[in-house]
């Protein structure tokens, strides 16, 4: 299994708000149109988004991902790491593309689900190059 | 809770705060979860709720939202006296939305809000009236 703290360490996430670090990243979810991904992202998904509005708590929230990642550099308002602390969500932010990460988050995961030994392979070789 | 006893929840969505929006639901989606309901049947529940909190919030100034839970059902009934829908049929199409730019800004106006709601309910019912209001009442089935 791979924690949210895991994740955020592997992927050079910046942290404005760690609720929950232990819990469980079981899959992910890149969107940004709230109703779209209100109707898509499931509990325990990492949620890449480039949308920074405080609605975006409420949309993790009511899904109950494990975190939320604001992607492509954008920053969280004062306003939105306030309801983060609040609420209770774990918000995190990175200047890569949504992209580049969903791709890594996947590798990450994937092979937690059985995916292939390939990807682990692939991560491995990574971490052995840096 | 005693037998065929009908509990209701009120909320107010204020209409000038769009930043509020979803307070409600996620408070259904606290009272669910302590009254025991299914994680599947809450998340629905609440979902539909909240894009029916931004509806309200978007179109017609706020609105009420109440919850009903009986043994069987839940029910949830949104009232507003907005500006009503012209043509519903049109309006359930996935992807029409007349939501400005603004909110489209937000992430909002997607046309989904209407079809999500449907979607995620067992029974939808939409009383409009064009220049005094909306009421949309939702029901789920409780198993």
């Amino acid at each position: 299994m791979i924690s949210v703290n895991d994740l955020a360490k592997k992927l050079g996430l910046s942290s404005h708000n760690l609720d929950d670090g232990d819990r469980e990243v079981t899959g992910g979810y890149a969107g940004d149109l709230l109703s779209w991904v209100m109707g898509r992202a499931v509990s325990g998904d990492a949620w890449v988004t480039i949308m920074s509005n405080i609605n975006v708590i409420a949309v993790a929230q009511l899904t109950d991902v494990a975190c939320v990642i604001l992607a492509e550099g954008v920053v969280p308002g004062e306003e939105l790491i306030a309801a983060a602390e609040t609420r209770g969500v774990n918000l995190f932010s990175s200047n890569e593309p949504t992209f580049a990460l969903c791709g890594r988050i996947y590798e990450l995961i994937a092979p937690q689900n059985g995916a292939g030994e390939a990807l682990e392979a692939a991560e491995a070789y990574r971490e052995a190059d840096c | 809770m005693a037998e065929n006893e009908t509990l209701n929840f009120h909320f107010d969505v204020d209409g000038n705060d769009f930043t509020s929006a979803g307070e409600a639901s996620v408070k259904v989606k606290k009272l669910m979860r302590q009254l025991g309901f299914s994680p599947e049947l809450t998340r629905r529940v609440s979902i539909a709720m909240y894009e029916g909190e931004i509806n309200m919030v978007i179109h017609a100034n706020g609105g009420t939202a109440d919850v009903y839970v009986d043994e069987d059902c839940l029910r949830v009934v949104l009232a507003d006296e907005g500006p009503g829908i012209a043509d519903v049929e049109t309006a359930m199409q996935e992807g029409y939305s007349t939501a400005p730019d603004n909110i489209r800004a937000l992430g909002f106006g997607a046309g989904m809000g209407l079809p999500n709601m449907k979607n995620y309910s067992d029974e939808m019912s939409i009383d409009s009236v064009v220049g005094k209001g909306t009421t949309i009442e939702l029901k789920f089935k409780v198993s």
